[in-house]
């Protein structure tokens, strides 16, 4: 299972690739931020942040609870101001033209009550000057059976569709999405998935905070892990991983070590009770392990992945 | 601009005439005060006659006049004659008198309570009763419905226009719809004329509705203008509703905006005369009265409805509302904020 997941990342993230060549390597990055700094009483929330995001890409600042990621965002996005930095659209200073321009889907947000998801997807609409066929976005969101109904009456994963929908009325060379995915079903979740991959297919950039390692491996071409207000590493999904874990692990409980594993690359995870081997040579690894385990049947091979490097980094277990 | 002024403006009316709870609750709660106050001081609800005494001093020297020392009648030091003359011919005043160096009163014949205030009068004193003039006022009696109607139209207003923007405003930026139009090309201004524009044609339709209604059911008085009420009406509904987006332009809890709209409505519903005329009450007191916009939209109106003033005739009032509205509206724009931060 866990080889076609990783075999359908490859192929998702070759398909931007691809994308990512046409574009003229003259062209400036759709959004630059120069390091954004932000101060509240008693908490530096942002401290000098900067990354670039080229066009056409989809960028994910990762981080757990707390970490800034949301308030960097919504520095970028213009909705909270920054102690000092800058951010940079499209080669220049964001002004009218980026509002014009960007989609956004807030983490928290609310719409009026007692208006249904086709009139408040008609205000939005009005309120560009560049603006999407909006019969097109809401087959995109599949709100077609939807749009009579009052926003109040909405459920979880439709209300996300409706921001989403909300975010690209104006036919965006830019999408925020915010953690757009927390709180919905695995299934909700997938749905979610497969629409952000039309965005992406489209040449929108697409900028996504989130908490879930899966759905930054799935979509991002390129991620940014934050803890305490800095980014601790930037890179392609593949390159932080290769460049972290050179080879494949081998998960052991605990409770089944019976030898000392010093002269092994290993680390202990208290809290699930195991014991992780990272090991390019797996048969070679396995033969040493031999002695110092009592049940070998408990033993797990799996690839490294994001959740990885991001309890690494950060030393947090993730929340959801 | 103007699409996107137009956008906002007809989703906050769509919300606000599907809210049925509040749209009904605009239009019920005046009617019922209008019928229910008329039910009860309509009639003979008073129990004391209301004399004018026109005379420099702010007090009344019961010394001055043994007709002043008359048991159960309220006398009521006047200054304006014109005013008070305008009172006995509306039966406002039962009767008018002045014991300066020429005695005289003023009496509606067409007064019950007139007449028998004058027989009080010619009987307290018969020196006096031979000495002093008598002068006939003629004029229509204004009921108290007549009266207490552009009162309660005007509160209704009030409350509509405070904390139907006030408070909506609030909740916006609390659950953060404000932040959401934030990150859209919309611009501050734009959306407070979207919000002034939305609330003054809902309440402008309620209250034509509503004073249609017990105009016709009560039939009450109306001497002056259509026109002229409606542009009174109209300044101070966006009088109110700049007053209320002044209040909302940066909190962001409920309860603190609720407890400064209510510390604005409650002074203002008392001191402006909706309920009662605060002719006789204490100099500081009305003066105090008229800082709120809701004062001079009611003597406005009033004037207007009772008195058949013309635009003219109320020009103070007009401008008084035209200055607040450009001072609330301008300081409210330069405070707004989308969102805390």
């Amino acid at each position: 299972m866990r080889h076609i997941q990783v075999a359908a990342v490859r192929r998702i993230r070759y398909s931007c690739t691809l994308f990512q060549l046409s574009a003229h390597p003259l062209m400036p990055p759709a959004l630059e931020a120069r390091n954004l700094v932000k101060h509240y009483p008693g908490v530096v929330a942002v401290d000098d942040v900067s990354f670039a995001v080229p066009q056409g890409s989809c960028f994910g600042l990762l981080g757990p609870n707390g970490a800034g990621k949301t308030t960097t965002v919504e520095i970028i996005e213009g909705v909270t101001p920054a102690t000092a930095g800058e951010v940079w659209y499209m080669g220049e200073p964001a002004g009218e033209r980026f509002r014009q321009e960007v989609g956004i889907q807030f983490q928290a947000t609310a719409l009026q009550d007692h208006i249904t998801v086709r009139e408040t997807l008609e205000m939005f609409h009005r309120l560009y000057d560049r603006r999407a066929d909006l019969a097109e976005v809401i087959k995109a969101c599949s709100l077609q059976d939807l749009l009579n109904r009052d926003n109040r009456k909405l459920s979880g994963g439709q209300r996300q569709r409706l921001f989403l929908a909300v975010a690209l009325v104006n036919q965006p060379r830019l999408v925020f999405m915010d953690e757009p995915t927390t709180g919905l079903d695995p299934q909700a979740r997938r749905n979610f998935w497969d629409l952000v991959k039309t965005i992406k297919s489209r040449g929108t950039t697409v900028i996504l905070t989130t908490h879930y390692m899966d759905e930054a491996q799935v979509l991002c071409d390129e991620i940014a892990i934050m803890d305490h207000g800095k980014i601790v590493t930037q890179g392609t999904p593949d390159a932080l991983l290769q460049e972290r874990y050179p080879g494949i692990i081998i998960e052991l409980p605990l409770a089944d070590i019976v030898g000392d594993l010093d002269s092994l690359e290993h680390r202990v995870i208290e809290d699930l009770g195991i014991v992780e081997v990272i090991s390019a040579d797996v048969s070679g690894t396995l033969e040493r392990l031999q002695p110092l385990i009592s049940d070998f049947n408990n033993i797990k091979i799996r690839q490294p992945n994001l959740e990885d490097l991001f309890l690494d980094l950060t030393g947090h277990t993730l929340r959801a | 601009m103007l699409r996107r002024i137009f956008a906002v403006f007809a989703a906050r009316n769509r919300e606000f005439v599907r809210d049925r709870g509040s749209m009904a609750w605009n239009i019920v709660l005046p009617v019922m005060l209008v019928l229910g106050l008329s039910y009860a001081f309509g009639g003979d609800g008073r129990d004391q006659y209301t004399i004018g005494v026109l005379q420099d001093s702010a007090e009344i020297d019961s010394a001055q006049h043994p007709f002043l020392g008359t048991r159960f009648v309220e006398f009521v030091p006047v200054q304006d004659e014109a005013l008070a003359l305008r009172k006995v011919a509306h039966h406002q005043l039962d009767l008018l008198v002045s014991f300066d160096a020429t005695p005289r009163y003023w009496v509606n014949p067409e007064s019950p309570k007139g007449y028998f205030a004058e027989r009080l009068l010619l009987q307290s004193d018969s020196a006096i009763a031979n000495n002093i003039s008598k002068n006939i006022v003629d004029g229509q009696e204004i009921s108290y419905a007549d009266w207490v109607l552009p009162g309660i139209l005007g509160m209704n207003m009030m409350f509509s226009c405070l904390f139907g923007v006030g408070y909506v405003v609030v909740r916006y930026r609390k659950n953060g719809f404000l932040k959401r139009l934030r990150a859209t090309p919309l611009q501050p201004r734009e959306f407070i004329i979207a919000q002034v524009s939305s609330r003054l044609v809902l309440i402008l339709a309620i209250t034509i509705f509503v004073y249609t209604g017990t105009h016709l059911l009560l039939d009450t008085r109306m001497e002056g203008s259509y026109f002229a009420l409606l542009l009174v009406a109209t300044l101070g509904a966006i009088c109110l509703i700049a007053l209320g987006l002044l209040v909302s332009a940066r909190v962001t809890s409920e309860e603190l905006a609720g407890g400064l709209l209510n510390m604005i409505s409650w002074p203002m519903m008392m001191l402006s005369g909706v309920w009662f005329s605060l002719e006789g009450a204490n100099p500081i007191v009305q003066g105090m009265s008229r800082i709120f916009p809701l004062t001079h939209v009611l003597d406005a109106a009033r004037a207007i409805m009772l008195d058949g003033a013309g635009l003219a005739d109320v020009l103070p009032n007009i401008l008084v509302l035209v200055v607040l509205c450009i001072v609330f509206l301008g300081i409210a724009a330069a405070v707004f904020r989308w969102s805390p931060d």
